[in-house]
């Protein structure tokens, strides 16, 4: 079946296999491998990119099913070599170690952070409830997600809120 | 310009760039011209015979090019090897086939591989390959299987691996002094699933002109994956080319050597076509190693006083089915021998038995053996303070090892670095508020709420280490490190480095190292690893040992690079080596501050090579192995506070406080990220994590969806300070930190819900302290029975 995509404002249009995962579509039809592959249930997040702005478990949706979408996948997130602000946060606070789980997470953040600009530390932790990280221990990430925040809303203005 | 001090700053990693935009290379990420895609068979059932494989209906599917079996592989693919055959305990070696022959053992046992164009295609010819079992009666538990007719080896009578044993002073004698109490608990140390969250992988392509075949695999030490696929394939080392790219996580799950990866490895040789396999996760969660295993009777002699005279323990070790790469050792000399924690504990008997049992094979799983011992260590000191009405701190602080009193040898005969174990355990104390926090849990109780606070002293052993010492103990191998610290004529530096960091942010560590020797910018440096072709040799990234052991052969490195510069320089500036002065990077003749040259200039000129000292080679690089004299011996004290509730048996963290001491910090961002992660593996132990099988040996827990890794929403934010105390074992003065949290916060939980459940009579629980067994634990309590 065909499917047509603009991934990364890029339009991509290919043949595929009825069953083939969005992941799938990605890392091996794209060539975009940014976006992991970690469990085979729907519960590690890996996979998780942005489809017409809302993050989703690419491993839980079809290619096909994604006709016509939007997607956003990590290596959309910066401008050239301007960072995002979640990429600028997980570097600066040391957000990531085995970097595995990183694309993913950064990507249910930015999800996160577009509903809710100022999130608490406990929204940020149930936000990312259907991330999985086995090094950091979290709590870097979550510095990291209450850096970007503040930087994000430095950036349009908006009154820093967080801590 | 000025250098600022770069060792010991909070430096943001430098492999982060790649990972946070995407553009890392995992080895599922590698594509080959003409590649095809392996899947294997694996074995639904826990033990048996295998009577016939049909594999012709796999062989016809669409695009397959190659289905085969264990005799397939006869003569061509040698059992895999255990890499650490431990002495004196008679170690039971029985082979350990690629595929499965005539028997499978354990449930993920693979029996076939499936070579085709796509990954789908594999999987769907996989489920066409027809195999014929007769099954045979499994054995999980490892008592019923110490005493069971069914064997998982036919050679290896009542599934005993091995019985080690080792003794310090006597421990009946100490049982024996009057006034002593004797304090006994039988404690599990349930199973455990690693869970890297990049599965395992393996890519392989042989050049048929050159003979040369190279591996990408998710390794953490891709220099003994080569010497031991060497053994297994037949190909000579210098053919054999091992590269492990990104790796996404290890936790121990990625040291040891799998059948996948040589049978991966022989495809490609065999169809002249590169393979790759990548794990999924349920393969991951059978295939893979799991942890920790272990059913342990102690028993603890104290005097009134809160003394601790003896320690005995006689534990269980659950081996799985096969002996994978470095198995004996965990329950052996990294358990055993580290039993006396950070006490003087001159009794100390410890004897071990390893079970082999119809279930995935065990192995290290971070901290590997150390979280075991002092699991065990740490309840019992608890038990020893309840029984003698003592507060656990104190007992503790009776009987820690006094900081005048390093280098000091604990019974079990290991000699320990150095260390102030009372000031880690007064810090945590200080930092947590012990005194406010015991007032304010009597203040809770009152009110009907069940508060508990939980203590765990610990002290690990790692950095290893001495290769004669780890040679003694059975290992196959050497346990230093090499480096390699290499100017380019532009002055940018090359670290090579045989560790195979994975996460653990050693490009940037390393890096600092070299910056602060050699004055040069961090931006300058670049830290190679994970290539045999290009590293001399390693021995991985594993226990605590890539910066007190790999670090400290790449500060070797830049001394030799230092020294070679001096003489570079002294030559060209007309002095003696004697007379220059090396600061932020630059040479200068000591009085006369204009009159110098950067190192980064004298890499030019080592290159140009056309004014160069007498007979002194061209070029500018170091190279050096380190062998230490002895391990490293980090320590600390965590306490945390939780709440249960008493209606559902649910536990919450409220406050979690870490003081590790990991002696001299290079990074304290990497380091706190350590302990972070350590901390919530260890935690996660304690209270949501086991691996479960049925009695046929299903494992029960066979999905992520079913095994709980945990998440952000469960943890409170951790109280992390250190202490630091230097090792003399490097000249860093520095010691491991990948391992401490996992190791201190599984007692430190568990003895914080036993001391929260402690007014209802509950003593013990066994962990994982899921509600249901909180809550009975209460409830047979209030019945009348302990439980």
């Amino acid at each position: 079946m065909n499917v047509t995509v603009t991934v990364n404002g890029v339009r991509y249009s290919r043949d595929v296999e009825p069953r083939t995962l969005l992941v799938y579509f990605l890392r091996e039809h794209l060539g975009l491998t940014g976006t992991h592959v970690g469990c085979d249930t729907s519960t590690c997040g890996a996979c998780t990119v942005l489809l017409n702005g809302k993050a989703v478990k690419s491993c839980t949706v079809l290619a096909v099913q994604a006709e016509g979408a939007q997607i956003t996948t990590v290596e959309g997130l910066a401008q050239g070599d301007r960072l995002h602000p979640i990429q600028q946060a997980f570097w600066d606070e040391h957000g990531l170690q085995c970097g595995f789980c990183t694309p993913g997470m950064m990507l249910a953040a930015v999800d996160l952070l577009q509903r809710n600009p100022n999130p608490t530390e406990e929204q940020i932790r149930h936000a990312l409830e259907g991330n999985l990280c086995r090094c950091t221990g979290y709590q870097h990430i979550v510095n990291a997600v209450q850096a970007a925040a503040r930087a994000m809303s430095a950036a349009v203005g908006a009154p820093s809120g967080g801590e | 310009m000025a250098v600022t001090q770069v060792f010991g700053a909070r430096v943001r990693r430098r492999e982060d760039p790649r990972l946070i935009r995407g553009t890392a290379t995992y080895t599922d990420d590698l594509t080959l011209p003409g590649l095809c895609h392996a899947v294997f068979v694996r074995s639904p059932h826990a033990h048996a015979r295998i009577r016939r494989i049909d594999t012709s209906r796999a062989k016809s599917a669409p695009g397959v090019v190659a289905v085969l079996t264990g005799a397939d592989l006869e003569g061509k693919v040698n059992s895999i090897p255990c890499g650490w055959q431990v002495p004196n305990c008679d170690l039971k070696t029985p082979p350990h086939p690629p595929l499965a022959r005539d028997k499978v053992r354990y449930v993920g046992d693979a029996v076939a591989v499936v070579v085709a164009e796509s990954r789908a295609q594999a999987h769907d010819a996989a489920a066409a390959v027809e195999v014929d079992y007769e099954v045979l009666p499994a054995v999980v538990d490892m008592e019923a299987a110490l005493r069971s007719a069914t064997l998982v080896h036919d050679d290896v009578p009542q599934n005993r691996v091995l019985l080690w044993s080792v003794k310090g002073g006597d421990f009946e004698a100490a049982a024996r002094e009057p006034g002593v109490r004797v304090v006994r608990q039988r404690l599990v140390n349930q199973r455990l699933i690693p869970n890297a969250m990049e599965p395992r992988a393996a890519v392989a392509h042989y050049n048929p002109g050159s003979g040369e075949l190279t591996l990408w695999v998710t390794s953490q030490n891709p220099h003994i994956a080569r010497v031991i696929l060497s053994g297994v394939l037949g190909l000579p080392e210098h053919k054999l080319r091992v590269i492990a790219p990104e790796v996404g996580g290890g936790f121990g799950s990625k040291i040891p050597v799998y059948p996948e990866e040589a049978v991966v490895s022989h495809l490609a040789v065999r169809l002249g076509r590169p393979v790759k396999w990548v794990e999924s996760r349920r393969e991951n969660y059978l295939g893979t190693i799991h942890g920790r295993d272990h059913v342990t009777d102690a028993e603890m002699a104290v005097r009134p006083d809160g003394t601790v005279t003896g320690l005995r323990v006689r534990t269980l070790a659950n081996f799985g089915a096969y002996l994978s790469t470095a198995a004996p050792a965990i329950p052996t000399i990294l358990y055993g021998l580290v039993l006396s924690g950070p006490y003087r504990i001159p009794n100390i008997d410890c004897e071990v038995t390893g079970v082999f049992t119809n279930t995935t094979p065990t192995d290290a799983y971070r901290g590997a053996g150390r979280p075991e011992a002092t699991y065990v260590l740490e309840r019992m000191m608890d038990l020893a303070a309840r029984e003698l009405g003592l507060d656990p701190a104190e007992i503790r602080r009776r009987n820690l090892i006094p900081k005048d009193q390093f280098p000091y040898t604990v019974a079990t005969g290991i000699t320990y670095d150095s260390g102030d174990y009372a000031r880690a355990l007064d810090r945590a104390l200080e930092l947590f508020d012990y005194r406010r926090a015991r007032a304010d849990q009597e203040a809770a109780r009152r009110q009907g709420r069940y508060l508990g606070i939980g203590l765990s002293t610990y002290v690990e052993i790692c950095g290893a280490g001495p290769s004669k010492v780890v040679g003694s103990t059975g290992f196959s191998g050497g346990l230093w490190e090499s480096a390699v610290v290499r100017f380019s004529p532009t002055g940018k530096v090359t670290v090579f480095t045989g560790t195979s960091p994975h996460g653990q942010g050693e490009e940037t560590t390393f890096a600092q190292i070299v910056a602060q020797e050699l004055g040069v910018p961090l931006d300058d440096v670049e830290v190679l690893h994970g290539d045999t072709d290009s590293i001399l040799m390693g021995w991985g990234t594993y226990g605590s040992r890539t910066t007190p052991v790999g670090g400290t052969a790449v500060y070797l490195a830049a001394q030799k690079v230092k020294e070679k510069a001096a003489r570079i320089a002294a030559h060209q500036l007309e002095v003696s080596a004697d007379d220059l002065v090396f600061e932020n990077g630059r040479f200068h003749v000591r009085g006369a501050p204009d009159r110098g040259m950067t190192i980064q200039e004298v890499s030019l000129q080592a290159y140009l090579a056309w004014n160069l000292p007498e007979g002194m080679e061209p070029g500018l690089e170091g190279q050096a192995n380190w062998d230490p004299s002895n391990f490293v011996f980090p320590f600390g004290t965590h306490v945390c506070l939780v709440e249960v509730d008493p209606e559902t048996g649910q536990v919450r963290i409220l406050r979690y406080v870490a003081v590790d001491d990991c002696g001299r910090v290079i990074n304290p961002l990497i380091v706190d990220g350590q302990v972070h992660g350590g901390i919530v593996q260890g935690v996660a132990q304690a209270l949501w994590e086991f691996a479960q099988y049925d009695q046929a040996g299903n494992l029960l827990t066979g999905t992520m969806s079913d095994y709980a890794v945990p998440k952000a929403a469960w943890f409170p934010k951790f109280e992390c300070d250190r202490t630091e105390t230097p090792t003399p074992v490097n000249p860093l003065g520095v010691k491991g930190v990948g391992e401490t949290g996992t190791i201190a916060a599984t007692p430190c939980v568990v003895n914080a819900v036993m001391d929260a459940l402690s007014p209802f009579g509950v003593r013990h629980v066994d962990m994982p302290l899921l509600p249901e067994r909180v809550w009975r634990a209460i409830q047979q309590a209030k019945g009348g029975s302990a439980a």
